[in-house]
C-alpha cells in the first residue's frame, strides 16, 4: 500500500505531476467537487495542529468526500493508551485514506507499516511533514514558474527546522539550486544534512548570520520560527528568537523579484506590515497546501484502487 | 571445556581485539546453559592483537550481530571436531531488534514491542524510524 511518510518518497515525476493537479483544481475546482463522492478520510491527530487538520479537512470536503476525526481529547489518551499500529488497524476497517499527525519521529512509517490503507504523513515530530513541502513547492511554481537555477535563502531555526530540511532536499533535485543558510551559529543546518543532502547533489552553498547582506542575490526567502519546545534553556530561546525579523524596512533592500515564503505560524519573524508586500506568499502557501494535499489524496486513492 | 578443542561449536575469529566482549554481550552468550570462552589480546601475525571467541555448544549465532560489530571477523563452525563450514561475515543492510535507538523523541520509545530497526547508510546505521544515528 502506497504511502507518503517523507516527500522524497514521491519522484520529480510525481511532484510534477500533483503539480499539475493542482492547477487544473485551481482552474477548475467544480470539475473536482464529487470526485470523491462516498469517500472518507481519518485526521489521526495524537498532538493539536488546528491548521493542518482543518487544511486536510478542507481538502477532502472540495473533493466531495467525507472526514471522521479522533476528538483531541481521545487523541491524548491514545497517545498514553492505544499504540499507533492498533489505532491504524482499526480505523482501517472504516475510512478511504488517513492523514496523521503524532509527536514521535517515525510514527507514521509504524502507521503506513500497520494500515490498510494509504497514509499521509501529517508531521511526525520533528522528523517529517511532506504536505507542507508540497505546498512550498506549488508556491514555489506558481510564483516562479520553473524550479531550476533558483537561489533560496533559508533564514531561520536551520538546526531543528524540518520545513527547511525536507525543502533543501526536494530542491537539491533540480538543477543549478543554490541555498543561502542564514542562521545563529546555535541553529546552523546539521552537518548530517549537508552531507546527506546537499553535498551527494552538487549543491552550491553558502552560511552567514546575516540576513539583510544575504537578500539582493536571492529568489526565494524562506523564514523559520525558533520554536521555543526546542530549547532545554529559556534564556537560549529568548536570546536567539529575535535575531532575525523581517521588516517593511528591510523588504526594501530585497529583490523586486524575491518572494517571501514562512511555513506558519510565526510568531515576530516577519513583521506584519510586510503582509501587504505582493512579495509576501506565506498565506499563499497556505491556500496552496490545500490544493496539493487534494492532488495527493486522489493520486493515493487512485493507487489503492479505491477511485 | 578444552578451549583448543571444540567438538561441536562455533569459533569465532579475527576479532579485532577489544571487540570480543561486546559481541559476547550482543550474541547474548553470557549465559548459563552455554561453554564459551573468550580469549582476549591473542598475538596475531596479520592483526598484532585480536580476540577469539569459542563456543561450544551448536547454538544458533545471529551473524548480522558478528557483521555490526566486526565485519571482518571469521566464523568456522565445527562438527564432531571438524572444521565443516567458514561463513562470510557482511556488514548488514538492516539491523533488527539487535542495538536500540537513543533518541527520547523516537517511536520506539512509546509503541509497545516495536522492534529496533537499523539500516546501514553512508555513514553507518540509522535508525529506520527517526534516522537517528547509532552510537
Ligand atoms: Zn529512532
Amino acid at each position: 500500500m502506497r504511502s507518503v511518510i517523507d516527500v522524497l518518497d514521491l519522484s520529480v515525476e510525481e511532484i510534477d505531476e500533483l503539480i499539475e493537479t493542482a492547477e487544473d483544481i485551481i482552474a477548475d475546482p467544480d470539475k473536482y467537487a464529487h470526485v470523491c463522492d462516498r469517500k472518507k478520510l481519518a485526521t489521526l491527530f495524537f498532538e493539536p495542529s488546528t491548521r493542518t487538520r482543518m487544511s486536510f479537512e478542507a481538502a477532502m470536503y472540495e473533493l466531495g468526500g467525507h472526514v471522521i476525526s479522533m476528538s483531541e481529547a481521545n487523541s491524548s489518551s491514545a497517545a498514553k493508551g492505544e499504540s499507533v499500529a492498533d489505532t491504524v488497524k482499526t480505523v482501517s476497517n472504516y475510512v478511504d485514506i488517513i492523514a496523521m499527525r503524532h509527536p514521535k519521529e517515525g510514527a507514521a512509517l509504524v502507521a503506513a507499516n500497520n494500515a490498510s490503507i494509504p497514509v499521509i504523513n501529517a508531521g511526525d515530530g520533528g522528523h517529517c511533514h511532506p504536505t507542507q513541502t508540497l505546498a512550498d513547492l506549488l508556491t514555489i511554481h506558481r510564483e516562479k514558474k520553473h524550479f531550476d537555477n533558483l537561489t533560496i535563502g533559508f533564514c531561520g531555526d536551520l538546526k531543528f527546522g524540518r520545513t527547511v530540511h525536507s525543502l533543501c532536499g526536494a530542491m537539491a533535485r533540480y538543477p543549478g539550486s543554490k541555498f543561502v543558510l542564514i542562521s545563529p551559529e546555535e541553529l546552523k543546518l546539521p552537518s548530517y544534512v549537508k552531507r546527506n543532502v546537499l553535498d551527494p547533489a552538487g549543491i552550491q552553498y553558502t552560511q552567514t548570520t546575516d540576513l539583510e547582506d544575504s537578500m539582493e542575490n536571492l529568489d526565494i526567502l524562506y523564514m523559520t520560527r525558533v520554536q521555543r519546545e526546542r530549547f532545554f534553556n529559556e534564556e537560549d530561546y529568548l536570546r536567539l528568537k529575535d535575531r532575525y525579523i523581517l521588516t517593511a524596512e528591510k523588504m526594501k533592500k530585497a529583490p523586486e523579484s524575491m518572494i517571501v515564503m514562512h511555513p506558519l505560524p510565526r510568531v515576530n519573524e516577519i513583521s506584519v506590515a510586510v503582509d501587504d508586500d505582493p512579495r509576501a506568499c506565506y498565506f499563499k502557501q497556505v491556500l496552496n497546501g490545500k490544493y496539493m494535499r487534494m492532488a495527493l489524496i486522489m493520486k493515493l486513492l487512485k493507487e489503492a484502487g479505491r477511485l | 571445556m578444552n578451549i583448543d578443542s571444540i567438538r561441536n561449536g562455533i569459533v569465532i575469529d579475527h576479532i579485532s581485539a577489544g571487540k570480543g566482549m561486546k559481541l559476547v554481550s550482543l550474541l547474548e552468550l553470557d549465559r548459563d546453559d552455554v561453554s564459551v570462552a573468550i580469549i582476549k589480546n591473542v598475538h596475531s601475525q596479520k592483526m598484532g592483537k585480536k580476540d577469539i571467541i569459542k563456543i561450544d555448544a551448536d547454538i544458533p549465532v545471529n551473524l548480522d550481530v558478528i557483521g555490526y560489530v566486526d565485519p571482518d571477523a571469521t566464523v568456522n563452525v565445527i562438527k564432531d571436531g571438524v572444521l565443516v563450514e567458514k561463513k562470510t561475515i557482511e556488514r548488514p543492510k538492516i539491523l533488527t531488534g539487535v542495538i536500540r535507538c537513543k533518541n527520547p523523541r523516537c517511536i520506539t520509545t512509546t509503541e509497545q514491542e516495536l522492534k529496533h530497526v537499523f539500516c546501514l547508510r553512508d555513514d553507518g546505521y540509522r535508525c529506520m524510524y527517526c534516522e537517528t544515528k547509532a552510537e
